[in-house]
């Protein structure tokens, strides 16, 4: 039981967070694990919060965690990455795209975007922030975000493969010279 | 090989297996994906997407009694839909392996309840399954099919969120090529006059009591027997989170076959532990009849009967542990589901949004979202349909209550129209209804993922077939004044909206563009920008509830990566600051 390691990836609907769980999700069938995702459609879509769960190991049971038990959260977007902290387990790694969104509920002044989230969560857990979404702006395509943060969780998952070859195999084909310096641009930003 | 699957993707995969030859389904989350999966059979199976619940179950009823395997899906509340024929069904029994698939939504991620769908097959008089796992989904299929033929049953297959959506690990099988089982007329069995079915219900009690007696030594209900201290009684997703959370030594009795429950098996398992769980979501549906047989068992009061479960609440209920989470200072703002940035509905409601005597009956699809703010333009959603029928009960109301200032308008998108708008359509001429009923007509059904229905033009397997066009169906029904207008126009929207509350003759809206998500439309897209030297910070444009719109340093801002250059914000500008950009 203890052995199972669970991933949590959090955003805004539209971001990404599919393609990378399904990177994450190809590896860690590569390394020989058992390995369940877990993710909501429909209505929590919409420009909503989403969240994709992995969990993997030699048997895994449970698709989806509760508070305190994620060893790993992947923010694609720093509010959610505070409003799925208390999934993160107290020594998790939480790693973060330094890139704010507004939801509707701040564009139109009904509430107030936080100041300070990346700071919050440096000082509750072991933070590492990533320009994810400058680094892919820079690369020419604001889309390759989610590989930026995929280059830059890797490292952090303990899984021993080639996540570039996978990452080689899993993007669309037409994309793979983008993604790839955009693996390797996480990668690079996430060891600093 | 094995592959990671959904327990949608894995449904369609078992429906392929179990030589499943036809399929039908109303798309509704979490189920949309079987027939989504089940398609690309389609040299195999017969499949479509059906007008609503109902007509998919009857059409894949009508499939098994003619001696062909088929399965039909739908959303739990769909099932409410299709309560009919599943009753009726449930006396009546079937010839080849008939499947139901209900898809329950705990937590209500995408659903307006979270009603538990077991019931259904006590009520019903069928059996019932519920796999655990992607791998189940797929073996339980074929599984159900045998049980359908063996105990002349519709079976009841039924699925929560977590286990339609998880994605686990499965291995293939070999489709079974079936005979059709051969057809003859039995009026007897199949039409259902009173004195046939008074004639058939010793039938089903019997055929109730042969399943129960087969339930408890059917290989899905399985005793892992380890130690004697602690037995656990589960189903579904539960028995994951169990076997996770309950210690190495407990045994378990994993139910795979959970109507009729096997109540020998049960006291058996039961008489062989110290201290007995019952650990299901939601509702006590094993529970009540477990302790009913007087076996004590331990259940709801510890794991309480709201939202889906998950191994910390399982651990932090049952065994008192709480979890190890960090505190963060900040707090995050609420994000919520939105209308997406171009969405056609926001021109609707922003329009409707201006009168507050108006009432607004809305209904289940992306336009719900009209209700959201700062739109705020929806008063009332229900069900499929009842845009148009609660509507009119409301107007009747205001009528008889003498508030006259109230003009009621009943909201529904194409794909409702012709899943239950339509009777409620012809309720309002009948009845003389003083309400404009409004059909969102963006050419799919849109919430669920882009499905087509039967105003779109073509079918589930890609068939090209006539649209059935909505204002004729209006112009038969008898109303003579059909105001058709795109919604992305606020000017020509406003004109609609006086027009038919003008009107002296029945009048019906239909607002039409295309959802700007759907690819064969190929819309445009561009993008806004504010002028800020022309922008006062008067706010007006955040009123339109697009998430592209924001303010920075007291001005308007747009994000050109989420802006399509709808113009909608535009257009309520009151200074003309905000511009589309030319390309």
């Amino acid at each position: 039981m203890s052995k199972t390691k669970s991933a949590m990836l959090v955003g805004v609907g539209g971001q990404g967070t599919i393609l990378i769980s399904k990177i994450l999700t190809s590896g860690l069938l590569k390394a020989g694990y058992d390995v369940k995702q877990s993710e909501v459609h429909g209505m929590a879509q919409r420009g909503g919060s989403v969240s994709t769960q992995v969990r993997w190991g030699e048997k895994v049971y449970g698709p989806v965690i509760g508070k305190g038990e994620a060893d790993i959260l992947v923010a694609f977007e720093q509010m959610e990455a505070v409003r799925y902290a208390d999934f993160l387990k107290p020594d998790g790694v939480c790693i973060v795209n330094r890139y704010r969104q507004d939801s509707i509920a701040t564009a139109a002044e009904l509430e107030t975007y936080p100041e300070g989230c990346l700071e919050a969560m440096e000082a509750a857990f072991n933070t590492i922030i990533v320009d994810a979404s400058d680094i892919a702006n820079e690369l020419g395509n604001p889309r390759c975000m989610n590989v930026v943060l995929f280059g830059a969780m890797c490292d952090r998952l303990g899984v021993d493969v080639d996540w570039e070859a996978v990452v080689a195999e899993t993007v669309p084909q037409k994309a793979l010279e983008l993604n790839i310096k955009a693996f390797r641009a996480g990668k690079e930003a996430a060891a600093k | 090989m094995k592959h990671l699957l959904s327990g949608n993707e894995a449904i369609a995969r078992g429906a392929y297996e179990a030589g499943i030859k036809v399929a039908s389904a109303y798309p509704g989350t979490p189920s949309t994906e079987i027939l989504e999966n089940i398609v690309q059979y389609k040299d195999n199976i017969y499949c479509e997407w059906a007008p609503n619940e109902k007509v998919a179950t009857e059409v894949a009823y009508g499939a098994a009694v003619a001696g062909t395997r088929s399965i039909c899906a739908m959303k739990h509340v769909g099932l409410n839909v299709a309560a009919d024929p599943l009753f009726t069904a449930g006396y009546m029994g079937t010839n080849a392996g008939y499947v139901i698939v209900t898809a329950d939504d705990p937590s209500m991620h995408s659903s307006q309840n979270e009603q538990d769908n077991r019931y259904y097959a006590k009520a019903a008089k069928v059996a019932l399954v519920e796999p655990s796992d992607s791998q189940e989904c797929k073996d339980f299929v074929k599984i159900a099919c045998e049980i359908s033929e063996q105990f002349d049953t519709p079976v009841l297959f039924r699925t929560t969120t977590r286990i339609n959506h998880s994605k686990t690990l499965v291995e293939f099988g070999e489709r079974e090529e079936r005979e059709m089982v051969p057809y003859e007329r039995r009026v007897r069995k199949y039409v259902c006059t009173p004195a046939n079915a008074y004639r058939t219900h010793p039938i089903v009690e019997d055929r109730l009591a042969a399943l129960e007696e087969y339930a408890n030594t059917c290989p899905i209900n399985k005793v892992e027997m380890k130690g004697t201290k602690i037995g656990v009684i589960t189903a579904s997703v539960a028995y994951q989170y169990a076997k996770e959370v309950f210690p190495e030594d407990t045994s378990f009795l994993k139910l795979g076959l959970t109507y009729p429950l096997p109540m020998k098996l049960i006291a058996d398992f039961a008489s062989k532990v110290e201290k007995l769980y019952v650990i299901e979501e939601l509702e006590p549906f094993m529970e009540d009849q477990i302790k009913a047989a007087g076996i004590e068992c331990i259940g709801k009061e510890l794991t309480g009967k709201l939202y889906e479960l998950n191994t910390q609440l399982l651990r932090d209920r049952i065994f008192g542990t709480t979890p190890d989470t960090r505190e963060v200072t900040v707090k995050p703002a609420s994000r919520p589901a939105v209308l997406c940035p171009g969405c056609p509905h926001r021109g609707f409601f922003y329009t409707l949004s201006k009168n507050k005597n108006f009432v607004v009956t809305g209904d289940i699809g992306c336009y719900t979202l009209g209700a959201a703010a700062p739109l705020s333009a929806i008063d009332m959603v229900v069900c499929m349909g009842a845009g148009f029928s609660a509507g009119m009960g409301m107007s009747k109301a205001f009528e008889v209550e003498g508030k006259t200032e109230k003009k009621v308008f009943g909201v529904l998108g194409d794909s409702t129209f012709f899943h239950s708008g339509m009777t409620g359509a012809a309720e309002i001429i009948w009845n003389k209804g003083k309400m404009i009923p409004c059909i969102l007509d963006n050419r799919i059904t849109g919430m669920t993922g882009h499905q087509e229905n039967p105003g779109s033009g073509y079918t589930l397997m890609g068939e090209k077939v006539p649209e059935i066009v909505i204002e004729k169906i209006l112009e038969a029904y008898g109303y003579e004044n059909i105001i058709i207008v795109d919604p992305q126009d606020l000017t020509a929207m406003q004109k609609a909206v006086d027009d038919a509350l003008a009107s002296t003759v029945p009048a019906a809206i239909i607002a039409r563009r295309p959802c700007l998500l759907l690819k064969r439309a190929n819309i445009e897209r561009s993008t806004c920008t504010v002028d800020t030297d022309k922008c006062i910070g008067c706010k007006q444009c955040l009123k339109v509830g697009c998430p592209a719109v924001a303010m920075r340093d007291g001005k308007a801002y747009i994000d050109k990566a989420q802006c399509v250059g709808c113009t909608v914000c535009a257009q309520v500008c009151p200074m003309g600051a905000i511009e589309k950009e030319e390309k």
